[in-house]
């Protein structure tokens, strides 16, 4: 740890543990703020920063660790008491009411009352001082809902600021600005940086960590990978830090055999994109062939997989499946071009957890068919038993609801609802986040097998020596866009420098 | 006729229970109450009054399953069977015959169930909301049709759908089985049931997985509708006549307090036809009991409102959890 | 404009182009005679749809007013008639119980999070149930200070009288705008509409404000149902039916969201004002039959839900402009 010893720390978090069943979320982190300074909190999904946050506001109780504040230990009890105890959070999606106007948003519970009522006048001064502040000149009676993104982040830090706060968390308040708006917010973070509050900001963007932050503190699945000064950290060393491997560390290699060539690509996308929510990319895949897509968290990983697959409607662009033009407007389109899609989020948009693992795994074969030509309860648990057999799920009973499951069996019977579709082209989401190293060996494995018997597949993931081990070719994503294919000798190295490179 | 699913021992064991004590309680009070005769080569008895009575709402709660099962709710099903009873009453006074007649108002059913339908599934506007404003507008309409009055006719054809009988068994407890057989043939013969429950347990997911979610969603109301101009025409068919006023009134909430009696769940999912029809049934012998015991009738209502706050209170998503975690993370915006 | 006030714009509206048509129809239609009879005739519904106002503001609904309005009359009746309570004490006396009443549902719902539509559907059997308990007759009240309320009326110009209902219900819109607008309750009201969660990360009492709500609605409904046994001098169980429907519509036409968090108190009034035009139109008529107040009713309920649906969607098109200094 390195830093100037005379300055106190404002925040120090010790040995934070946090258990949830099944899962460490935090292996004794440790994290240090000082005041005036911006320090990032770096990290992939389920790398322990949210888990952290919620733990040191009181969302979630710690098991152990101890967290002081000015050499004083403290313990929220819950958001409001965070607030109390000085330490405000602004999260992504902001969480002030966008039907209330910016004074009331700035005085919610605590308006100047006048005779027994609000005093909206003097509310509305106080409110258009405070934002001048921030340099910004509004009318503050507006609904907040109608100004833009980057002025309400500047609204809830204001109020977090008003009530005191000398801790600010900023929970990614950038992933949905544009290049503008975010100059605007980090004008405010270092107008506050100058008043002495020590600022959390939580991101994925690297060129605004180096834009911002004077420190950065790394997690990867739930421990602490280092914290270090920003001034003296090289790029590629940062991606290193965050993906998980060190790059001196030997290069593991699969066997990628080339997919058969000629004729038409299975998939090719061309132009495809939407405005404000991917730029439009090439893209062709070929069957029995694995396209990997990296990139950060926030980098349009997802993104590309949704308009893949018809989840989100493209705004430009055409799509051809074999040679020829396809009509891709919606999931039920892409089933029945036979796409197959694994979402990243297996909770909300994968499993129907209170349906039984049978009728999860032929909901989709289901689907296709129609609604009118149900599956006989006999074929339906012939192909159970197949898949059940061949992804080789753990169920006790496939009768039980699928969310009884473990993460991985979860995963392998989303697998399983796709492959009974007999799929051309299967596109993963991440499909070993959340289950354990056993079954993440299996998924890659059958990865591998998928694409000798001839399926194209998308495969989105963060750790980047899963993605060579099976991709003869990987897309790499920066800010909502496609910035680079690798093709050929794909290494870990070669997608770090590509995720790296600044814009 | 395939066997509904989820109508496991089980399941199904505290409706029945209930059912029984209900019925039980009413012999208590009633010792006749398990009687029955034959008259005029027609059933008669308590048990087959309450069958006989329970009809119209269990019927509705064929339809009000479906759309709960889908995470929605049909306010409107007692003005919809106001407007079947309207239309059936209003052409066989102007002297149609039951085949113009009963595909009228079946068909008027549709075309609500349908308006309901694109309310809710194409401009996604909440259930409780899209549906009041047919609940609010059909007695209008219903009213429209009878031009105000209480229409009446004389149409024995028409009035055996009310008072009749099939062998012996009365003519409403017979369609309401006919329709119990076709609506679990719709649901159950068909994969259609595992669409309703998919989609009213995650509709996102659903969608993923190539569910017409949006289909899923007109077509329950359709039926909904379907099953409340069923009602409305055999309530019609019953008095002999149409009154667009008090035809259906309050009966939506019989239907949804069958159904929450019944076992499917207010948040959607998982359901039982069958055991819908036990909770209208479990219903109506509340209602027979409390007219039997010499109690005022008066009770209903609140005996009513208790039920079902206790089925309530045993589904609360709140009981049994300890409280909550806060849900810090909103859930983000997708289509659709 | 702002899109904000569009609604209530449209309503503005509504009401306007409808007084102009009738006035254009019927010579003697734009009197203060048909204005306080019109403010008369609705004054137990507006009262209703004042405490409806804020339960959609807040993001719920409350089915029961129309059986608490029933439950008053019934009760007041058995209490003068019967009983020999004094009239004041028994409006007391229903009013508290009342809001007990909704401050049961309230919790209900907080605690239990249970859907309001269900739990007010419970609230509806409950106190329909409670006055059929009490009688199923219609009682008549003949209490000597039901006439004397009954006569005090303010005479407007032009012959019209704005009887002491009006007044009071014109009361409860201006507390209503004072509680909405200028108090915390108010703001907390808005802020769970807006979001719940939200509204509880930035401390608004929820569990307090939620009970509140339907507490608030309750007794307003209590007092809907006095307004509405002073305006009928009889208590009886049946009376109301469908009022919940109409507070409800007035909110909507109103332009109140029903999504909640935006609305204003002012807007039901418009709302109601525009039902009763609709009513007084077809008694102006007098061929046309009652029925088409509720086709109207839909009508209109149908376009603005349609209305906020096409609001909501392009919501975020378009920022307010903020100055740089």
């Amino acid at each position: 740890m390195t830093g100037p010893a005379d300055t106190p720390p404002l925040l120090r978090i010790e040995g934070l543990v946090k258990r949830f069943p099944g899962v460490l979320a935090l292996d004794h982190v440790d994290f240090t703020l000082r005041a005036g300074e911006v320090h990032g909190l770096l990290g992939e999904n389920g790398a322990g920063k949210s888990t952290l946050i919620k733990t040191l506001t009181g969302v979630h109780p710690r098991d152990a660790g101890t967290i002081r504040m000015d050499g004083a230990e403290i313990a929220p009890r819950d958001v409001a008491d965070a607030q109390r105890l000085r330490i405000g959070t602004v999260y992504q999606e902001v969480n002030l009411l966008p039907n209330l106007s910016v004074a009331q948003n700035l005085f919610l519970g605590r308006e100047p009352m006048r005779f027994g009522f609000v005093d909206g006048r003097a509310m509305r001064r106080a409110a258009r001082e405070i934002m001048r502040g921030y340099g910004l000149d509004l009318d503050p009676a507006t609904p907040l809902g109608q100004f833009s993104v980057a002025v309400q982040q500047i609204v809830a830090i204001a109020r977090a600021v008003d009530l005191s706060a000398r801790v600010l968390i900023l929970d990614e308040p950038t992933a949905s600005l544009d290049a503008q708006e975010v100059a605007q917010l980090f004008a405010t973070m270092r107008l506050l940086k100058a008043r002495g509050i020590g600022i959390v900001f939580i991101t994925h963007f690297l060129d605004q960590v180096y834009a911002v932050c004077d420190r950065i503190t790394v997690l990867r699945n739930g421990r602490l990978v280092g914290e270090r000064a920003i001034a003296d950290l090289p790029r590629l060393e940062l991606v290193s830090m965050m993906l998980g491997r060190e790059l001196a560390e030997e290069e593991r290699q699969t066997a990628r055999a080339a997919p058969p060539s000629g004729g038409p690509p299975l998939v090719a996308f061309k132009g495809y994109g939407r405005r404000g929510y991917l730029e439009p990319f090439d893209l062709e895949i070929r069957a029995g062939e694995v396209v990997g897509v990296a990139g950060l968290l926030g980098s349009g990983r997802t993104e590309t997989a949704k308009l893949a697959f018809g989840a989100e409607r493209a705004g430009t662009g055409a799509v051809a499946v074999a040679g020829t033009a396809a009509r891709l407007r919606s999931p039920r389109d892409a089933a029945r071009l036979g796409f197959g899609y694994c979402p990243e989020d297996r909770k909300t948009e994968g499993i129907v957890g209170e349906l039984s693992v049978r009728e999860n795994i032929v909901l989709a074969l289901q689907a296709r068919r129609g609604w009118l030509a149900p599956l006989p309860r006999r074929e339906q648990d012939e192909i159970v038993a197949r898949f059940v057999r061949l992804l080789d799920i753990r169920a006790a009973d496939t009768e039980r609801p699928i969310q009884t499951l473990s993460g991985g069996n979860q995963q392998k019977a989303l697998l399983a609802r796709w492959l009974a579709t007999e799929p051309r082209f299967l596109i993963l989401d991440e499909p070993t986040r959340g289950i354990d190293v056993g079954a993440h060996a299996e998924i890659i494995r059958l990865i591998n097998r998928l694409r000798a018997n001839g399926l194209a597949l998308m495969v989105i993931s963060s750790e980047l020596e899963e993605i060579v081990a099976y991709s003869r070719r990987v897309v790499v994503l920066r800010d909502r866009r496609h910035v680079a294919e690798l093709d050929g000798e794909v290494s870990v190295e070669r997608i770090m420098t590509a995720i790296a490179a600044s814009a | 006729m395939p066997m509904p699913a989820g109508l496991t021992p089980s399941r199904s064991l505290p409706q029945i229970a209930a059912l029984v004590v209900v019925l039980l309680a009413n012999w208590m009070v009633f010792p006749d109450f398990f009687q029955v005769r034959l008259q005029d080569g027609r059933l008669f008895g308590s048990v087959i009054d309450v069958l006989n009575r329970g009809a119209p709402v269990a019927l509705l709660a064929l339809g009000m399953t479906l759309v709960i099962a889908t995470r929605g709710v049909d306010l409107s099903v007692g003005a919809v069977m106001a407007i079947a009873g309207a239309t059936a009453a209003t052409l066989t006074a102007s002297g149609h015959g039951l085949g113009v007649v009963v595909p009228a108002a079946l068909g008027v059913g549709l075309v609500c169930g349908l308006w309901n339908g694109l309310l809710v599934a194409v401009l996604e506007i909440q259930p409780i909301v899209a549906t009041l404003i047919l609940m609010v507008a059909g007695r209008g309409i219903a009213q429209l049709i009878t031009e105000g009055q209480i229409v009446t006719f004389v149409s024995p054809a028409l009035a055996a759908i009310g008072s009749g009988s099939l062998l012996a068994v009365p003519m409403p407890v017979v369609i309401c089985l006919g329709m119990l057989l076709l609506t679990a043939l719709l649901v159950r013969g068909t994969a259609l049931g595992l669409m309703i429950e998919a989609t009213g347990l995650n509709r996102l997911a659903s969608f993923y997985s190539g569910v017409d979610t949006r289909a899923v969603g007109i077509l329950v109301y359709v039926w909904c509708g379907l099953c409340a101009a069923v009602a409305g025409l055999i309530v019609t068919a019953d008095i002999r006549g149409a009154d667009a006023n008090n035809a259906g009134l309050w009966l939506e909430l019989d239907a949804i307090l069958a159904v929450v009696v019944g076992g499917t769940s207010l948040f959607g999912g998982r359901f039982s036809l069958v055991l819908s029809v036990v909770g209208a049934l479990i219903i109506q012998a509340m209602n027979t009991g409390i007219l039997l015991s010499g109690l005022k009738p008066e009770f209903n209502l609140i005996v009513k409102a208790l039920v079902v706050l206790a089925v309530l209170l045993l589904q609360s998503p709140a009981l049994g959890m300890p409280r909550l975690r806060l849900p810090v993370v909103r859930a983000r915006r997708t289509r659709p | 404009m702002s899109r904000r006030f569009m609604p209530l714009a449209a309503t503005l509206a509504v009401l306007i182009a409808g007084t102009l048509f009738c006035a254009l129809q019927f010579p003697n239609f734009a009197s203060t005679r048909v204005l306080g009879n019109l403010l008369t005739d609705n004054a137990f519904v507006g009262i209703a749809a004042v405490g409806m106002t804020f339960v959609i503001l807040s993001g719920g609904i409350d089915l029961s007013v129309g059986s608490v309005i029933a439950f008053t009359t019934v009760f007041l009746a058995v209490a003068i008639e019967q009983l020999g309570i004094p009239p004041f004490l028994a409006f007391a006396l229903v009013l508290a119980i009342a809001g007990l009443f909704g401050a049961a549902m309230g919790a209900l719902i907080h605690w239990f999070r249970l859907p309001p539509f269900i739990v007010t559907l419970a609230g509806m059997f409950l106190a329909r149930g409670a006055s059929f308990l009490l009688t199923t007759d219609s009682i008549p009240v003949n209490h000597p200070l039901y006439g004397e309320l009954g006569d005090v009326a303010i005479r407007m110009a032009g012959g019209g009288r704005l009887s002491l209902v009006a007044m009071v219900m014109l009361a409860v819109f201006a507390a209503g705008m004072v509680l909405a607008h200028l108090t915390r309750f108010g703001a907390n009201v808005y802020a769970i509409g807006g979001n719940r969660v939200s509204a509880e990360l930035m401390g608004v009492p929820i569990a307090r404000t939620t009970v509140g709500i339907y507490m608030l609605s309750s007794t307003l409904a209590g007092l809907a149902g006095i307004v509405f046994s002073l305006y009928t001098s009889a208590g009886y169980s049946l009376a109301a039916t469908g009022v919940e429907l109409d507070t409800i519509a007035a909110v909507v036409i109103g332009g109140t969201l029903l999504t909640g968090g935006q609305g204003y108190v002012f807007g039901t009034f418009i709302g109601i004002l525009i039902q009763g035009l609709i009513q007084t139109y077809i008694t102006f008529d007098g061929t046309l039959s009652s029925w088409w107040t509720k086709i109207a009713v839909g009508v209109l309920l149908f376009a603005f839900i349609v209305l906020q649906r096409v609001l909501i969607l392009g919501w975020s098109a378009r920022p307010a402009t903020v100055a740089r200094v």
